[in-house]
C-alpha cells in the first residue's frame, strides 16, 4: 500500500469533528496489548504534541498565518487527545517511562536502518545507544524500588542491557549540535526521519520533566532529573540536523507530510483492530491538513511543493524488535563520544575538552544512573527472583 | 547576606515551612469571603452528580476489561474433554490469584528494604520504632513467599513472570504504599501506616488463596498458604504493635505508655482471672442443678 500525496486529498478540515465521548474512549489494555501498540501510541502523541509545538512556534513568527495555523492545530490537539488518552491509568508513570524508551530504541533503530545519508545514520545510532542505556538504569529503578519486572511492559522485543552509560552523555552544548541536511538535497525519507524523532525527543523530554516530582523516592527524582537533561541534549542533537534555511511554510508542508507518513507506518502494522480505526482516519484527516496547508502555502510561496515534498510516502517505520542491530551498533560503537559535530572514540576525548568538564561538574556528587543500576543484571521475574525450570529450559534453547 | 533591592518589606519569619496552611480557619477573613462568594454563586448548570454517575456508568458498560487471566503454558494432566475447560477455568482463577500474591510479595520485599534503610537512617533512634532486625525477619519471609509461590506457579505449568490482572489491580493499590515507605520525610510511623495497609491486604490475600487451594482440591498448596498465612498474621500482629505504641508515645509520652501497658497487662491478667471463676461457678451451678433435679 502506498499513498499519492497529490491524489488523495482526505478529509476537508471543516469536516473533522470531534465530542467529548468520541475523543476519550477505552483505553488499550497495559496486559493484553501488543506492546508495539503501545509504542504507536507513545509515538504517535509525540508527533501530534510536535505538530502543536511547531504550530505555536510559527504562529510567533508569522502574523498572517496565525488563523490557518489555529484551525488545523484545533484538530491536532483533539487528535493528540484521542489518541494519547487510549493509555490506560493503571499504566504507572515509570511504567510509561519504559514505553517511551522502547519507543526512542526501536523507532531510531529502524529509522537508522532506513536513513540514506550515512551522516545522519550515525546520528541516530549515536542517539539510540543513549537511550537503550536509559531503558536499563528505569529498569533497574523499577525492578529495586517497586519490585516490579520492566520486561511485562517491554513483552521480550527489547533487550535491556547497559547502553552507553548515561554518566558519559552529559556533554557540552557545542557538542550536542549536529551538521544539518541541505534542504536542496536530502531525500524526502532524510526529512521525515529528522522532523519524527525531533518530535519523539522532544516529548520524551516533557514527559520526564512532568513527572519526575511525582516519586517521592530521592534516588528516581536524581534518575528522572539527569536522564531528562540528556532528552534535552537529544532535542538538541536532533533539531540542529534539520536544515534551517526551510521557510516556515516549507517547514509546516514537512510537519504534515510527517504527520502522515507516521500515522501510515502505524496503519501498516496495527493488530488491534480498534485502534487500526482511528489510524485510518487520522491519516484522512492529515491529508485534510496538508491540501489545506498546500492551499495557504500557494498564496505566498511560487514554488512548486513537489520541490521538497514527495509524491508518495517512502517505506513505513518498521514495528518490530530490532534486537540483532541494537546489538551490533552496541557492539561496534557504544564507546564513540561526540567533539563539536563529530564523533569521535572515547580515547580521542581530551580531559580539559568542554564535555568531560562539564560531565565532571554534573557527576561531582555521584551519579544517579550509576548508583541505580550499580551490579544491575536483569532477570525473568526481577533480581529477587529465583532460575526457575522454565527458566533454564529456556536458556538452554538459546545456548 | 545583602537583599536585592525591594526585598525590604519582605519578612522571612524562621518557622515559616512549620504551619499547616491546609485549613480554612487560617485566614479568617479571606475564608468568610470564600464561603460568602460561593454562597451567592448560582451554578452554572442544574442538577447534582446524577449525570456524572450515568456517564460513568456507559464507561463501565462499554469497557473491555483490564487484561486477561494467564493460560497454562506447559502441559500437565488432562482430564476428559468436558473438564478441560471446566478445569482451565478453575486454574486461570487460581493462576490470577497467585500472580497478585506474587507480585505482592516481591513489592512487599521492596517495601522493607525501603523500610529498614529508613529506620536505619533516622537521626535519631526511637525506642518504640521497630528493631531492624525485626524488619528484616519479615523482609526475608516476605522473599520467601515470593519464591515459594514463583515454584508454584511454575510446577501448576504456569508463567510466574506473567502480570495477572489481579497482580495488576494490587500493583496500582500498592502504589501509594511504597511512595510513603520510599519518601525521605515520612516518619517511622506513618512508614509504620504504610506497612499496616499492606500488611493487612496480604493477610486476606494469603487467606483467600488458601480458602481457594482448599475447594480446587490443591491440598499441597493450601498446606503451603496456611504456613505463609501463619507468618502473615506474625507481621500483621508486629506491625500493629508497633504502630500503636509510636503513636501512643506520641500522644501521651513514653512514661504513660509503659503505665498503660502494665495496666493493660494487669486488666487482661483479672479478665482471664475473671473467666476461670466464672467457668468454675458455671460448672458448680450446673451440678447443683442436676443434683436437684435428681431429688
Amino acid at each position: 500500500m502506498s499513498l499519492d500525496l497529490m491524489k488523495e486529498k482526505g478529509i476537508e478540515l471543516d469536516e473533522q469533528k470531534f465530542d467529548w465521548r468520541d475523543i476519550v474512549r477505552a483505553p488499550t489494555s497495559k496486559l493484553d496489548d501488543d506492546a508495539f501498540t503501545r509504542v504507536r501510541i507513545i509515538l504517535m502523541n509525540g508527533i501530534e504534541s510536535e505538530a502543536l509545538r511547531f504550530q505555536h512556534a510559527c504562529a510567533r513568527m508569522n502574523k498572517e498565518l496565525q488563523l490557518a495555523l489555529a484551525r488545523v492545530r484545533r484538530i491536532e490537539q483533539h487528535q493528540q487527545t484521542l489518541v494519547n488518552w487510549l493509555l490506560p491509568a493503571d499504566l504507572s508513570p515509570l511504567e510509561t517511562t519504559i514505553g517511551f524508551e522502547q519507543v526512542a530504541i526501536e523507532v531510531t533503530a529502524s529509522v537508522a536502518q532506513h536513513e540514506p545519508d550515512p551522516y545522519l545514520a550515525q546520528v541516530y545510532r549515536f542517539g539510540l545507544l543513549e537511550d537503550f542505556d536509559h531503558m536499563y538504569r528505569y529498569s533497574a529503578l523499577m525492578d529495586r524500588v517497586m519490585g516490579a519486572d520492566a520486561n511485562n511492559i517491554l513483552q521480550t522485543y527489547t533487550d535491556i542491557l547497559p547502553g552507553r552509560p548515561t554518566i558519559v552523555e552529559h556533554r557540552a552544548p557545542q557538542d550536542d549540535l549536529r551538521e544539518p541536511y541541505d534542504r536542496s538535497k536530502a531525500a524526502p525519507i532524510t526529512k521525515l526521519n529528522a522532523v519524527t524523532l525531533m518530535g519523539g525527543e522532544h516529548q520524551t523530554h516533557d514527559y520526564y520533566m512532568t513527572i519526575g516530582p511525582m516519586f517521592a523516592d530521592p534516588i528516581a527524582r536524581q534518575l528522572y532529573a539527569e536522564i531528562a537533561s540528556i532528552e534535552e541534549q537529544h532535542v538538541t542533537q536532533y533539531e540542529s540536523i534539520i536544515d534551517p534555511e526551510e521557510t516556515w511554510l516549507e517547514k509546516w508542508l514537512l510537519h504534515e507530510v510527517t504527520e502522515i507518513y507516521n500515522y501510515y507506518s502505524c496503519l501498516t502494522y496495527e493488530t488491534n483492530a480498534r485502534i487500526k480505526t482511528i489510524w485510518e482516519r487520522f491519516i484522512d484527516y492529515e491529508l485534510g491538513h496538508l491540501h489545506f496547508v498546500l492551499e495557504v502555502f500557494r498564496k505566498f510561496d511560487k514554488r512548486d511543493p513537489a520541490e521538497f515534498l514527495p509524491a508518495s510516502l517512502p517505506e513505513p517505520i518498521e514495528y518490530k524488535s530490532h534486537r540483532a542491530f541494537i546489538r551490533k551498533v552496541l557492539n561496534e560503537e557504544v564507546d564513540l563520544r561526540a567533539r563539536g559535530t563529530q564523533f569521535i572514540r572515547k580515547d580521542e576525548e581530551e580531559d580539559d575538552s568542554p564535555s568531560v568538564i562539564y560531565r565532571s561538574q554534573m557527576n561531582s556528587h555521584g551519579s544517579p544512573s550509576e548508583t541505580v543500576a550499580a551490579g544491575y543484571k536483569w532477570k525473568p521475574g526481577t533480581e529477587l527472583a529465583e532460575e526457575t525450570s522454565d527458566i533454564k529450559k529456556l536458556q538452554k534453547k538459546v545456548a | 547576606m545583602e537583599t536585592r533591592e525591594g526585598n525590604e518589606n519582605i519578612k522571612v519569619d524562621p518557622g515559616e515551612g512549620l504551619l499547616n496552611r491546609t485549613g480554612i480557619m487560617l485566614h479568617p477573613d479571606l475564608a468568610a469571603q470564600l464561603i460568602q462568594g460561593a454562597k451567592e454563586t448560582v451554578p452554572s448548570s442544574e442538577g447534582d452528580t446524577a449525570e456524572m454517575e450515568a456517564e460513568r456508568a456507559e464507561y463501565v458498560q462499554e469497557s473491555l476489561p483490564i487484561g486477561s487471566c494467564p493460560s497454562l503454558v506447559s502441559e500437565t494432566h488432562r482430564d476428559s474433554d468436558e473438564e478441560v475447560a471446566a478445569a482451565d477455568d478453575r486454574m486461570e482463577v487460581l493462576l490470577d490469584k497467585l500472580g497478585e500474591r506474587l507480585a505482592f510479595e516481591r513489592q512487599g520485599t521492596r517495601l522493607y528494604e525501603a523500610f529498614i534503610q529508613k529506620v536505619e537512617a533516622m537521626p535519631v533512634q526511637d525506642t518504640n520504632a521497630p528493631p531492624v532486625e525485626n524488619l528484616r525477619h519479615i523482609c526475608d519471609e516476605e522473599l520467601n513467599h515470593f519464591k515459594l509461590l514463583q515454584q508454584v506457579i511454575v510446577e501448576l505449568g504456569g508463567d510466574a513472570t506473567v502480570q495477572t490482572p489481579s497482580a495488576d489491580v494490587a500493583g496500582v493499590l500498592a502504589h501509594g504504599a511504597l511512595q510513603i515507605m520510599s519518601d525521605p520525610r515520612t516518619t517511622v510511623t506513618q512508614a509504620l501506616q504504610a506497612a499496616l495497609t499492606a500488611e493487612l491486604t496480604d493477610n486476606d490475600g494469603w487467606k483467600m488463596l488458601q480458602e481457594l487451594a482448599e475447594q480446587l482440591g490443591e491440598g499441597d498448596l493450601a498446606d503451603q498458604c496456611a504456613g505463609a498465612y501463619e507468618e502473615e498474621q506474625e507481621h500483621l500482629e508486629n506491625v500493629r504493635t508497633w504502630l500503636s505504641n509510636m503513636v501512643l508515645s506520641e500522644a501521651v509520652g513514653q512514661e504513660a505508655l509503659v503505665e498503660a501497658d502494665a495496666a493493660g497487662e494487669e486488666e487482661e491478667s483479672e479478665r482471664q482471672t475473671a473467666g476461670k471463676r466464672s467457668a468454675r461457678a458455671a460448672r458448680t451451678k450446673s451440678s447443683g442443678s442436676s443434683k436437684k433435679r435428681k431429688k
